[in-house]
């Protein structure tokens, strides 16, 4: 009894740590230039697709297709953000929102003309399917992979940020913008890279995620909603917050929908609202 | 925006402003005139136009809180869906009059309005955003979950209208569910239009310019959120109830986020914060819908996603914005 509830909340972490290579990207981009970027999740479908037609068309193994999935939405990413998010960093939340949504609404009628509408499956080698058991304890081997890739990415990112020039620069622009332009900062390229960069991890969460939750044209809608409650609630630029949130996000969605499969994503969205209107500016905030 | 050049400051009387606003134009008159139209020229259209009417005024609603306001809401079918289930179940439950049906669409509205208002005026940017999100999100679970009531998936049967007035029954043909969802959306027009050139509407533009600047001269701006929120939300919830009377059914899709979605591009097309702008803006989306979608709902969203683009980058005040550049361009020159 004990094992499966064990088994559940490893489950359950293991999908929020698919949610934080999703929206961490998410989170610093919009902490920086507050630019509400809603298309996030269509650079995670660009990876995901990319490594199912690179495995499918090609034969390449699954690890091959990972490198590339982070190349292609990081560059997808890049084209974008020169040709259209440029133009309004200083518009309203309005026009961004509206902006991004337009392309998420173009990326999905994209992949449903070009793949078609159903699951994207992908076969995984063999050494990542089944499952382990230790004593009660049974462990599915791809949730542990997935676990291990979270805790390393994340590990990059946090020496990244700390202990490298750039990563300097990048907490400086997220602190105060318009001091760091004036002390000469490249705001605008250090913000491309970092755009470039989250994409670049969103596709790989895409890439990544088929196993877990599927890959359909309509992935840039579905996972949006998880991407930014955690990036609202975890508070913006912080990869502190995004990885609590995430964790607690993917308990919390596997474990109501276990036990309370009658109320379904309610307890999500309760949770969400909640600490929403208790810290507005999210749970670890870098600014208020 | 509209505002008209303010003469000398020792003259400047800002009723006058107002009074000025308030006057109708020819252009306006012709508008309205045209909308009766379909009744003689294209009578199968009517189903359509019902729709568009219901549309426009869901749309109209917004207008208040995200064009003249300046709050962006991503959860507005909340109310709409509120008040389509709440007419809906009450014309189930036996009480099929169409207007008593539609004040309490209203009310229902607008007590959900009054209760989510206090969290609204706590917060603003991006957590405005996804609590918006959120709160319509919540009510969509509800609705899919309570199944008893609502139906959940599968829609709320059973609705039966009584006939309008105890004279106009709710034909195949929309005739009735034309003129009905036109004269509350023509009335609901001459509210929010006197609403918006009110001092009252003065305050919520200077809201959308500097939210933080208003208190200083006399406005309390979380007060004035709060009511316009809560009237915006009482009309989009009338939308709603229009929608589950005329065509006696009530979709869960009332609530989606798709929906809140579907409605600010509506706006955002037509032009937000100039009344007009979610009028024409519906008008568009939904004859265009007609014609593209009978090809294939998947290239539908593919056209209306470049054109949302297009309309972002080219035309940052949507479509009347344009048309009045437009104008005033030609009028310098002329």
């Amino acid at each position: 009894m004990i094992a499966r509830h064990i088994s559940l909340l490893f489950d359950g972490f293991a999908y929020g740590m698919l949610l934080f290579v999703l929206s961490v990207g998410l989170s610093v981009t919009l902490g920086m230039m507050n630019f509400v970027n809603l298309a996030h999740g269509t650079f995670a479908m660009i990876g995901g697709y990319t490594t199912v037609m690179l495995m499918r068309s090609a034969g390449w193994p699954f690890f091959a297709t990972l490198p590339v999935a982070f190349i292609g939405a990081a560059a997808a990413s890049v084209v974008l953000e020169r040709v259209l998010y440029r133009r309004l960093y200083r518009a309203s939340d309005l026009d961004q929102s509206l902006l991004t949504i337009g392309i998420v609404f173009v990326s999905i009628a994209a992949a449903a003309y070009v793949f078609g509408t159903g699951q994207q499956p992908v076969q995984l080698p063999g050494y990542l399917r089944g499952r382990i058991e230790f004593g009660d304890f049974s462990f599915g081997l791809y949730r542990m992979f997935l676990v291990a890739s979270a805790l390393v990415i994340t590990g990059l990112l946090v020496l990244g940020l700390e202990y490298t020039r750039f990563g300097a620069r990048v907490r400086a622009c997220v602190d105060n913008q318009r001091m760091a332009r004036g002390l000469g900062l490249n705001v605008d390229a250090v913000f491309s890279i970092t755009f470039a960069l989250g994409s670049g991890l969103a596709g790989l969460g895409g890439a990544l995620g088929i196993e877990i939750v599927g890959l359909d044209p309509n992935f840039a809608f579905k996972y949006l909603v998880y991407m930014l409650i955690v990036v609202a609630v975890g508070g913006l630029a912080s990869i502190r917050g995004a990885f609590v949130t995430a964790a607690m996000l993917g308990v919390i969605d596997i474990v109501s929908k276990y036990y309370v499969p009658e109320i379904g994503a309610f307890v999500l969205y309760f949770v969400m609202v909640s600490f929403l209107v208790w810290r507005p500016a999210g749970l670890f905030a870098r600014r208020t | 925006m509209s505002v008209t050049a303010a003469p000398a400051i020792g003259t400047f009387n800002p009723r006058d402003l107002l009074r000025a606003q308030v006057k109708w134009r020819h252009l306006e008159t012709l508008f309205w005139l045209a909308t009766l139209l379909p009744f003689l020229v294209a009578p199968s259209y009517l189903v359509l136009g019902s729709q568009i009417a219901i549309a426009a005024l869901f749309a109209l609603s917004l207008d208040l809180i995200v064009g003249y306001s300046g709050l962006v809401s991503l959860g507005h079918a909340a109310f709409f869906g509120f008040g389509a289930y709440t007419a809906g179940l009450l014309a189930k439950a036996g009480w099929g009059e169409p207007i008593t049906g539609l004040m309490a669409a209203a009310i229902a509205a607008m007590v959900l309005g009054y209760l989510t208002s206090f969290i609204i005026v706590r917060i603003s940017h991006f957590a405005l955003i996804m609590v918006t999100l959120g709160l319509c999100l919540l009510l969509y679970e509800v609705a899919n979950k309570a199944h008893w009531l609502t139906g959940g998936d599968d829609g709320l049967q059973g609705v039966r209208m009584w006939p309008l007035l105890d004279m106009f029954r709710f034909d195949l043909y929309g005739r009735t569910a034309y003129a009905y969802s036109l004269v509350v959306l023509f009335g609901s027009f001459l509210i929010l239009r006197r609403l918006i050139n009110s001092p009252f509407g003065l305050s919520l533009r200077g809201i959308r310019e500097n939210a933080r600047r208003m208190p200083a001269i006399g406005s309390p701006s979380s007060n004035r959120i709060r009511t316009v929120y809560i009237i915006s939300g009482t009309f989009a919830g009338i939308a709603g109830g229009l929608l589950a009377q005329t065509t006696e059914f009530v979709a869960l899709d009332a609530l989606s986020f798709q929906r809140s979605a579907e409605i600010l591009v509506m706006l955002v097309l037509g032009g937000a914060g100039r009344l007009y702008g979610g009028l024409v803006g519906a008008l568009i989306f939904i004859v265009a819908r007609d014609q593209l979608a009978d090809m294939n709902p998947q290239y539908w969203y593919f056209w209306l996603g470049l054109l949302l683009i297009a309309v972002i980058v080219f035309l940052p005040n949507g479509i009347l914005g344009g048309c009045a550049r437009l104008l005033a361009r030609w009028r310098r020159r002329a």
